[in-house]
C-alpha cells in the first residue's frame, strides 16, 4: 500500500464515539460516527448527524485514541466508521483507516453510498479508501427510483453503481436493509433487491435491520417534525417475511 | 502409615502434603486440567429436582412471610446445638447433609456479636427471644458489641453517627475469614488436631508475653472447635476423624467444615473458598475407578451448591439497608491458572457453573471465575454463556492476583483475595470520601447534620473553588479520616478476637497466619468528577448563612471518570493512592498489612442518603455510584471507554479489590447467541489483559428490570438474579429504593 500521499493531519468532523459496538461489523468494534449526510431518510435514527461540524480530530489523533481499545478486538474485531455518511469525509476516512491498517486492524465502513460517483477524479480517491477498507456495510433503502427519492430525498442509481464497483473489485460487503412497515417492505421491491444483491459476487451477509423508534427523541430535540409518526415497528413475522424475500439465509 | 490414610490417599501423588498440612501441594500434584467443552455435563437427577422444588417452595413461603421463614428464640447456635436436620422429609434424597438449625431456612440465634442485635432481629420479624438469654448475654457474658462500645471514643461515635464511616462490624460477626475447609476432607479431623497440638506445644519459648498467651488460648479454642466438628458430624452419622475415602465423602467432609463456620459465626461474608479443583481430584479418581458416574458427580455438586444457596442469618433492618437482598457471600471460585502455567480449570469448574442451569440462576454461592485470557477457550465460552443466561457470575483477574496471593487464594467476601488456609482479614466498613471532600470545604462541619464532626480545619471561603487549595485541604481531612478509620477498626478487631473468636474457621487455617487489614472507599467517582469540575471548569459554591456549601454552580464542561479520558482518570489514580498512603501510615492491629478497596456493595444507597450536594452535580441524597463504577450518566463513550477508565486503577494500590459492575443489553452484545458469547469473551479478555481487577457481568435490558419491579409475582422473576457491586441478589428481594437505583444505572446498548 502506498501511503506517501495520505495526509494524516486531515481533519475529520466527528459526531460521537462509541467504544463498544457489536452489531456494526464483525466482533467487538469501536464505532466512529461522522457528521454530515446528504440523504434525509424519513426513518433516520441519527438525524443529529445530518449537519453541523461536531468535534474536530485529525486522522492520526483519532487513531491514537482508538487504538487504546485494541486489546478488545482480538482476531475479528476492529473499527467501524459510520455516520452520517462517512463517504462525505472520504479523505479523512482513508487516512484514519491507513493508520489502522499499519497495525493490521480490521476496518469497516458503514455507508449508504450516496455521494459515490463514477467520475474519474472521484474514483481515484475512492480506490485509495478501498485499499484500506476490509469490509463495506452498504445500506440499500429501496430499489424503486421514485420511491427512493421520496423516502431519502436522493437518487439511488449511484448507490447501485457503488455496490457493483465494489463487487467488481473483490471488496467484501454486507448488505443491510432497514425494514419499515408500509414503507420499505413492498414485496416486489424486496424481490428486486434480492435480484440485485444476487448479482453481486462479494456479499458475505444480508441483514434486515428492524425499524425502531429509539431515534425519535433526536428528531424532537432537533425540532424537526417526524415524518413517520405513528408507523409501527415490524413484528417478528414481518421481519421473517422480509428475510425470506431477501434470502438472508443464503448468506451469513 | 495408618491403613485408613493409605486407603484414603490411594493413587494420590506427592509427598510434601503428606508430611505437613498443605492442600495447595496436594492440588498441584493431583489435579487434571480440562480443556474440552461442556458436552459431558449431565442434567439434574430426580432427587435434585425434588429437593430443589422443596427449597423453592420454602423460599416462596419465606418471601410471603416478609423475608424470614422461621427464627430460633431459645437455642444459642453452636456446633452441636441441634441434632441432624434435613431439607426434605425423605432424607435419602440428600447426597450432602447438614443445615444450620433444625429446619431449612430457619435462622439461628447468634448473640455473641451483640445481644441487642440478635434480639432486635427477632423482634423485627415478630419473634420474642427467650428472656433468659437476654439475662445471660447482658449480665454474665460480654459480647463483641458490648466490648466495642465500652471503648469507643466520642469522636468515633460521631463519625459513625454522621455516617462518614459506615458498615463497621461492631454489632455482628466480622466475617471474611475463609477456613480451608478442604483440609477436613484431605486429612480428617484427628490429623488436624495433632498438628494444632504441635503448634500449641511450640508456641513461644515459655516466656508468657501477652502475645504468646493470647495465641495459646486461640489454639486451644481451635482444638476444641475441631473436636466439636467431629461431634457435629456424628450427629449426622458420619465419622470425620479420618480423611475422606471417595468423592461423596470429600464433598460431605468439606461441607461439614463450612457448616461449622456458619453455625458459629454470622459474619457479613461467610465464603466457601476455592474448592472446585480440589474436589475434582476426588471425583476424577472415582470416575477412573468406575465407582461414580458423571450424573452422580453432578448430583453431588448440585446438592453441595444447594446447601450454599440456603445459608441464612438473622439480620436487623439497618444491616439489610446496607447489604440488601439477604446476602451471605458464600463465595466460591472456579478456574485460574497455576504458578506453573497450567490451567486449573477442571471438569468440576464446569459442573459448578452448570448448577446455574440445573437449578436455575441464584445469587448464592457467589460464583467467581478467576479469569485470565489464557484460560482454555472452551471454558471461557461456557462461562460467558452462563453469564449471558443467568447474570449470576462474577469475574476476577487471576493475572493480577496470582503474583500477590499465589495460585491457591480464595475470595473471602465480594472480591477480596485471601490465601486459603494461610490468611485472615481484619475488614470493616468504608470511608465515605465524598463526604470527606465536603468536610474539607466546610471546615469539618457535616453539611447534613451540621455537627462539627472533624477537627475545625479552616473553611474554604473563595468565590470559586481553587483546585490546589481544595486538594490541600482535602488531604488534611483524609489524613484525619484515615487515622480515625484505622483506629476504629483496630479496636473492633481487638474485641472481635477477644469475644467472638472464629475458632472453627481458624482451626482450618495455619497457626502462623498472615493478616491483612482491609479498609474501603465509598463515593469514589463523585470525588473524582467533583475535583475534575474544580480543575477543568469553574465551580462556584452556594453557601448558606453559616458559610456551609449547600450547592455548587458549575460553569463549563469538565472531563468525567468513565470515558477513558486521562485528565479525569489521573485524578482517580491520585485519589486512590493518596488515601492508601494515609491508611498505611497508621499502626494496624496485630501488625496486619493495610490494604484498601473500592467496593461499596449495595451500601452506595445508604451512603448517598447521608451525602449532601456535590460539585460534580450529584444531588443530595442520591445514591453514590457503586464500587469503582463511574457516576450515573457520566459515561459518554460506551462500555469499553468505561472499562478502560476502571482498568487504569492499579490493583496493587487496592489489594482488597476494585469492584466494577456493568449491565449490557443482550441486543448490544450481538445478534445471535454464539456472537454474544464470543463478544463477551473478547470484552473480558480486553479488559483483564489491561490489568483490571473485577467485573460483574449482567446481561439484560432495563425493560426486564422494570417489569420485574412491577410484577414481582411473575414466576419468571422468582429466581431472577442480578449482579450488584460485589455480590448477586434476587432482584425482587431488593428494596424498592435499590431496585430504582439499579434501574437508573447505565445499561450499555447501542442504537
Amino acid at each position: 500500500m502506498n501511503t506517501s500521499d495520505i495526509n494524516m493531519n486531515t481533519i475529520g468532523y466527528v459526531h460521537s464515539l462509541e467504544s463498544f459496538g457489536s452489531v456494526d461489523g464483525p466482533g467487538v468494534r469501536f464505532v466512529v460516527f461522522l457528521k454530515g449526510c446528504n440523504m434525509r431518510c424519513k426513518f433516520c435514527h441519527n438525524p443529529d448527524t445530518w449537519s453541523g461540524k461536531g468535534q474536530e480530530w485529525t486522522a492520526q489523533e483519532l487513531y491514537n485514541h482508538v487504538r487504546r481499545y485494541k486489546s478488545y478486538w482480538k482476531n475479528n474485531g476492529g473499527i467501524t466508521v459510520s455516520g452520517g455518511e462517512p463517504l462525505l469525509q472520504l479523505d479523512f476516512v482513508t487516512a484514519f483507516f491507513s493508520a489502522a491498517k499499519q497495525e493490521n486492524v480490521h476496518t469497516t465502513l458503514d455507508t449508504a453510498g450516496q455521494p459515490f460517483s463514477m467520475d474519474e477524479e472521484y474514483l481515484k480517491r475512492f480506490d485509495k479508501l478501498m485499499d484500506v477498507t476490509d469490509l463495506f456495510m452498504l445500506d440499500l433503502k429501496l430499489m424503486d427510483k421514485q420511491g427512493h427519492k421520496e423516502l431519502t430525498g436522493t437518487d439511488n442509481s449511484n448507490i447501485f453503481e457503488m455496490a457493483e464497483y465494489l463487487s467488481a473489485h473483490g471488496k467484501r460487503m454486507w448488505i443491510r436493509h432497514v425494514l419499515v412497515p408500509g414503507v420499505t417492505d413492498d414485496e416486489a421491491d424486496l424481490e428486486s433487491m434480492y435480484k440485485f444483491i444476487s448479482g453481486l459476487k462479494t456479499v458475505d451477509r444480508v441483514e434486515i435491520l428492524p425499524y425502531h423508534t429509539l431515534g425519535l427523541i433526536k428528531w424532537q430535540e432537533a425540532g424537526i417534525p417526524y415524518p413517520l409518526e405513528g408507523v409501527p415497528t415490524p413484528s417478528p413475522e414481518e421481519i421473517k417475511r422480509a428475510e425470506k424475500l431477501l434470502h438472508t439465509n443464503e448468506y451469513n | 502409615m495408618n491403613s485408613e490414610f493409605a486407603e484414603a490417599w490411594e493413587g494420590f501423588e506427592g509427598r510434601i502434603w503428606k508430611i505437613e498440612v498443605n492442600t495447595r501441594d496436594f492440588i498441584q500434584k493431583n489435579y487434571r486440567p480440562y480443556d474440552g467443552d461442556e458436552s459431558f455435563l449431565e442434567g439434574p437427577t430426580d432427587a435434585t429436582n425434588k429437593l430443589w422444588n422443596r427449597v423453592q417452595e420454602l423460599q416462596k413461603e419465606e418471601r410471603a412471610k416478609g423475608g424470614v421463614l422461621d427464627m430460633e428464640t431459645k437455642v444459642v447456635s453452636g456446633l452441636t446445638a441441634y441434632g441432624a436436620a434435613y431439607i426434605s422429609e425423605d432424607k435419602e434424597l440428600e447426597k450432602v447433609v447438614g443445615i444450620q438449625t433444625d429446619k431449612p431456612l430457619k435462622r439461628a440465634f447468634m448473640p455473641f456479636g451483640g445481644i441487642k442485635m440478635a434480639e432486635q432481629s427477632c423482634q423485627t420479624y415478630g419473634y420474642t427471644p427467650d428472656p433468659e438469654l437476654h439475662k445471660i448475654f447482658s449480665e454474665y457474658v460480654t459480647t463483641h458489641n458490648e466490648g466495642v462500645f465500652d471503648v469507643y471514643t466520642p469522636e468515633i461515635k460521631a463519625v459513625r453517627h454522621n455516617r462518614i464511616i459506615t458498615g463497621l462490624p461492631d454489632t455482628y460477626g466480622r466475617g471474611r475469614i475463609v477456613g480451608d475447609y478442604r483440609r477436613v476432607a484431605l486429612y480428617g479431623i484427628d490429623y488436624l488436631i495433632n498438628e494444632k497440638k504441635k503448634d500449641l506445644a511450640n508456641c513461644g519459648d515459655g516466656t508468657m508475653t501477652e502475645e504468646v498467651i493470647r495465641l495459646r488460648e486461640e489454639i486451644a479454642k481451635q482444638i476444641k472447635a475441631l473436636n466439636g466438628m467431629k461431634k457435629m458430624a456424628e450427629l449426622y452419622g458420619f465419622d470425620i476423624s479420618m480423611p475422606a475415602k471417595n468423592a461423596k465423602e470429600a464433598v460431605q467432609w468439606l461441607y461439614f467444615g463450612y457448616l461449622a463456620a456458619i453455625k458459629t459465626q454470622n459474619g457479613a461474608a461467610m465464603s466457601v473458598g476455592r474448592v472446585s479443583t480440589f474436589l475434582d481430584i476426588y471425583i476424577q479418581r472415582d470416575l477412573d475407578r468406575g465407582t461414580i458416574t458423571e450424573k452422580e458427580a453432578q448430583e453431588l455438586i448440585d446438592h453441595f451448591v444447594m446447601k450454599c444457596r440456603i445459608v441464612k442469618f438473622a439480620r436487623i433492618p439497618s444491616y439489610n439497608q446496607l447489604f440488601s437482598g439477604d446476602p451471605v457471600w458464600a463465595t466460591l471460585e472456579v478456574a485460574g491458572i497455576g504458578c506453573d502455567g497450567r490451567s486449573m480449570v477442571t471438569k468440576n469448574d464446569f459442573r459448578f457453573l452448570h448448577t446455574l442451569e440445573n437449578m436455575g440462576p441464584s445469587p448464592e454461592p457467589n460464583l467467581t471465575v478467576l479469569y485470565s485470557s489464557a484460560l482454555p477457550a472452551n471454558f471461557k465460552k461456557y462461562a460467558s454463556k452462563i453469564s449471558i443466561n443467568t447474570s449470576s457470575v462474577q469475574y476476577e483477574n487471576d493475572d493480577v492476583m496470582k503474583p500477590v496471593w499465589g495460585d491457591d487464594y480464595s475470595i473471602c467476601c465480594c472480591v477480596s483475595a485471601t490465601q486459603t488456609g494461610k490468611e485472615m482479614q481484619f475488614f470493616g466498613a468504608r470511608a465515605n470520601l465524598a463526604k470527606c471532600l465536603l468536610y474539607a470545604l466546610n471546615g469539618g462541619v457535616d453539611a447534613k447534620t451540621r455537627e462539627q464532626v472533624a477537627p475545625p480545619f479552616k473553611k474554604i471561603t473563595s468565590e470559586y473553588l481553587d483546585y490546589y487549595e481544595v486538594t490541600e485541604s482535602y488531604e488534611r481531612m483524609m489524613d484525619w479520616l484515615a487515622g480515625l478509620y484505622v483506629n476504629t477498626l483496630n479496636l473492633i478487631h481487638y474485641m472481635h478476637d477477644k469475644y467472638y473468636y472464629e475458632a472453627a474457621e481458624m482451626a482450618l487455617i495455619d497457626t502462623d497466619v498472615r493478616r491483612t487489614f482491609a479498609t474501603g472507599i465509598a463515593g469514589f467517582s463523585h470525588v473524582v468528577d467533583s475535583l475534575s469540575a474544580i480543575k477543568y471548569a469553574k465551580v462556584k459554591p452556594v453557601r448558606d448563612d453559616a458559610g456551609i456549601c449547600v450547592d455548587f454552580n458549575v460553569e463549563g464542561d469538565f472531563p468525567k471518570y468513565g470515558n477513558d479520558d486521562d485528565r479525569a482518570d489521573d485524578i482517580a489514580l491520585w485519589l486512590l493512592r493518596t488515601f492508601l498512603e494515609k491508611v498505611k501510615k497508621h499502626h494496624t492491629y496485630r501488625n496486619s498489612e493495610p490494604t484498601t478497596s473500592i467496593l461499596t456493595i449495595t451500601s452506595n444507597v445508604v451512603y448517598g442518603k447521608a451525602t449532601a450536594n456535590m460539585p460534580d452535580g450529584r444531588r443530595a441524597g442520591a445514591p453514590l455510584s457503586p464500587g469503582a463504577n463511574p457516576s450515573y450518566g457520566a459515561e459518554q463513550n460506551g462500555l469499553l471507554a468505561s472499562l478502560n477508565s476502571v482498568a487504569k486503577l492499579p490493583y496493587h494500590w487496592a489489594l482488597d479489590g476494585i469492584s466494577n459492575t456493568q449491565t449490557i443489553s443482550p441486543d448490544a452484545l450481538g445478534h445471535a447467541e454464539q456472537e454474544r458469547i464470543d463478544n463477551l469473551v473478547q470484552i473480558m479478555d480486553g479488559y483483564f489483559d489491561q490489568g483490571a481487577h473485577h467485573l460483574n457481568v449482567n446481561v439484560f435490558g432495563t425493560e426486564k428490570l422494570i417489569d420485574a419491579m412491577e410484577h414481582p409475582e411473575k414466576e419468571e422473576y422468582a429466581n431472577f438474579t442480578i449482579r450488584v457491586s460485589g455480590y448477586a441478589v434476587k432482584f425482587i428481594d431488593l428494596t424498592k429504593e435499590q431496585q430504582l437505583d439499579v434501574i437508573s444505572r447505565t445499561c450499555h446498548k447501542t442504537l
